[in-house]
């Protein structure tokens, strides 16, 4: 087995850490792990250490090596050279590639915190819309057929209101 | 727009106050956002960049924070001007050396600036004096929602928002703060507080950012993981590591004046010798002493010296701000004699140090309150 970081010497050292319930594998050899400061078992982290990897290193080997973003035409090649990607479709076009690395580099790999407001105005939108649909299909079972006509129209206005933005 | 004139004067902006500012020089909060449907600036073409650029340089212009502001492309900045922009942490070094579909708009008083097209296309901060990571969070994030209304930023409720490094994907944000630590440098307790920071996930860089040394005893200490953790849990947890980095230059400080105290007298004493005397010196040895200085000034060796003399030189004898003041281009060893020339100038009515503090043990401390 060759050494994760070198790539050319024999893997001595091998680590397995783990984190919540995943499980992170290295294996260095004794160069590199020394370099890396493994050999002080307080002061070390495998987040750390990967993330030393280089961006580039750690997405080798996932998914193809042609894959090309059909939106910018970034390739995986791009990537590795410039640790940078090409568009913000790039992200959903390396997906897979990249969901390794963000594991290592964050401390999760979803999202929490500031919401732009036009995303946060159609998500209350659609949260409205779900609760609208509930409403009358209550009504519809209480045959409150006024209640369900005036449910229709606001439903038609909001689904309306919705897809305008969603086509932003 | 002529940077000199709207650039505050170094004599005014090291007069700035904030909490604690005896330890931390400023606070500091940047946003990364891209608009959709165009390529990360690295990765566009020109006209690309051309494109981001005249749309998002108008909606920041409109931000009521930025009334009067400066606002230009980078095209029609000097080099002299982005060195100049570089030493007042206005922009990054990496923004000074982009090719031309870029800008910079900041404001008056220099608290918020935006660079365009520099990694992403839009990298905001806010800028306080002392510890005042809340304010600066809450500045930035009142002009990225305004900026978020008009401009449709890249954004996916999975990875939140996008940037052209998965380093600063989600959140986008980084939350720094400068530091002065003298006191753990000399007490070479420094490497293991850096080492501790570290661990808990913050990054320690040099005086101008990454890849920097420490010159003059500043350190950078910023959050490095931006996905999976809100802004305002990251703005805490570095307050709370920057407290704690406080108390320890505040110990470190006293326990040399107790247990060293002729160390420090001679590193303050010869710090100030050669600043006050020097008739050549280079910008690195000028910063190591001014720091040296100011941590004099902290501890009360100088009874007649304010520290803004430290923090106003500190600003002063850097390169491009020394070759400013002269019209003709100086070679190094020009600017070495000038610098010393400067400095012996500001020093001449500073009285050299005590050999004790007077009044109070140790000085003015700063200890943050729990």
């Amino acid at each position: 087995m060759l050494c994760c970081v070198c790539k050319t010497k024999e893997a001595t050292v091998h680590l397995t850490q783990i984190e919540k319930e995943k499980m992170h594998k290295v294996d260095l050899c004794e160069e590199c792990s020394k370099n890396k400061g493994v050999d002080d078992p307080a002061g070390f982290s495998l987040a750390d250490l990967l993330l030393g990897l280089g961006a580039a290193q750690e997405m080798e080997g996932t998914g193809g090596a042609e894959t090309k973003c059909p939106k910018c035409g970034f390739t995986q090649a791009d990537f590795k050279k410039a640790g940078r990607l090409g568009c913000s479709d790039c992200y959903a076009t390396f997906a897979e590639g990249l969901e390794g690395l963000l594991r290592t580099m964050h401390k999760g790999v979803r999202h929490v915190g500031k919401v732009p407001q036009p995303v946060q105005n159609s998500r209350d939108m659609a949260e409205r819309l779900k609760l609208l649909q509930k409403n009358l299909a209550k009504a519809i079972d209480d045959e409150n057929f006024e209640m369900a006509v005036k449910l229709r129209d606001e439903i038609k206005q909001v689904s309306a209101k919705l897809s305008e933005l969603q086509a932003i | 727009m002529n940077i000199d004139e709207f650039l505050i004067p170094p004599a005014e902006s090291s007069r700035r106050k904030g909490p604690h500012d005896r330890i931390v020089m400023s606070s500091r909060v940047r946003l990364a956002r891209n608009v959709r449907n165009a390529p990360f600036p690295g990765w566009a073409k020109k006209p690309d960049r051309v494109r981001v650029l005249e749309m998002v340089r108008p909606a920041v212009e409109n931000l009521s924070e930025m009334k009067n502001c400066f606002s230009d492309n980078m095209d029609n900045i000097s080099p002299l001007d982005k060195q100049i922009l570089v030493e007042r942490h206005l922009i990054s070094r990496e923004h000074a050396a982009k090719p031309s579909g870029s800008g910079l708009v900041f404001n008056r008083d220099e608290s918020l600036s935006v660079m365009i097209n520099e990694e992403d296309h839009l990298r905001m901060q806010a800028l306080r004096p002392g510890l005042q990571l809340k304010d600066a969070w809450m500045a930035i994030d009142q002009a990225d929602s305004v900026l978020g209304q008009k401009l449709n930023f890249a954004f996916s409720a999975e990875l939140g928002f996008l940037t052209a490094c998965p380093t600063n994907l989600g959140t986008g944000i980084r939350v720094s703060a400068m530091l002065h630590l003298p006191g753990l440098v000399l007490a070479e307790q420094i490497n293991p507080i850096i080492q501790s920071v570290n661990k808990l996930g913050l990054a320690v860089r040099g005086l101008y950012g990454e890849g920097t040394e420490a010159l003059g005893n500043v350190f950078q200490v910023s959050n490095q993981m931006t996905l999976g953790e809100s802004e305002i849990a990251i703005v805490e947890r570095l307050d709370k590591v920057l407290s704690q980095i406080i108390e320890h230059e505040e110990n470190a400080r006293g326990q040399l004046l107790e247990k060293k105290p002729k160390m420090v007298y001679n590193h303050i004493g010869r710090a100030y010798g050669i600043l006050a005397n020097a008739h050549s010196i280079s910008s690195k040895e000028a910063m190591n002493l001014l720091s040296l200085t100011r941590l004099g000034m902290d501890l009360g060796l100088f009874p007649s010296g304010k520290r803004t003399v430290a923090d106003e030189l500190f600003i002063l004898t850097q390169p491009a701000h020394l070759q400013k003041q002269h019209s003709e281009k100086l070679s190094a060893e020009e600017r070495d004699l000038l610098r010393a020339d400067m400095i012996r100038e500001h020093l001449k009515d500073l009285s050299r140090p005590v050999s004790k503090a007077p009044g109070i043990e140790g000085g003015e401390t700063d200890k943050p309150e729990k």
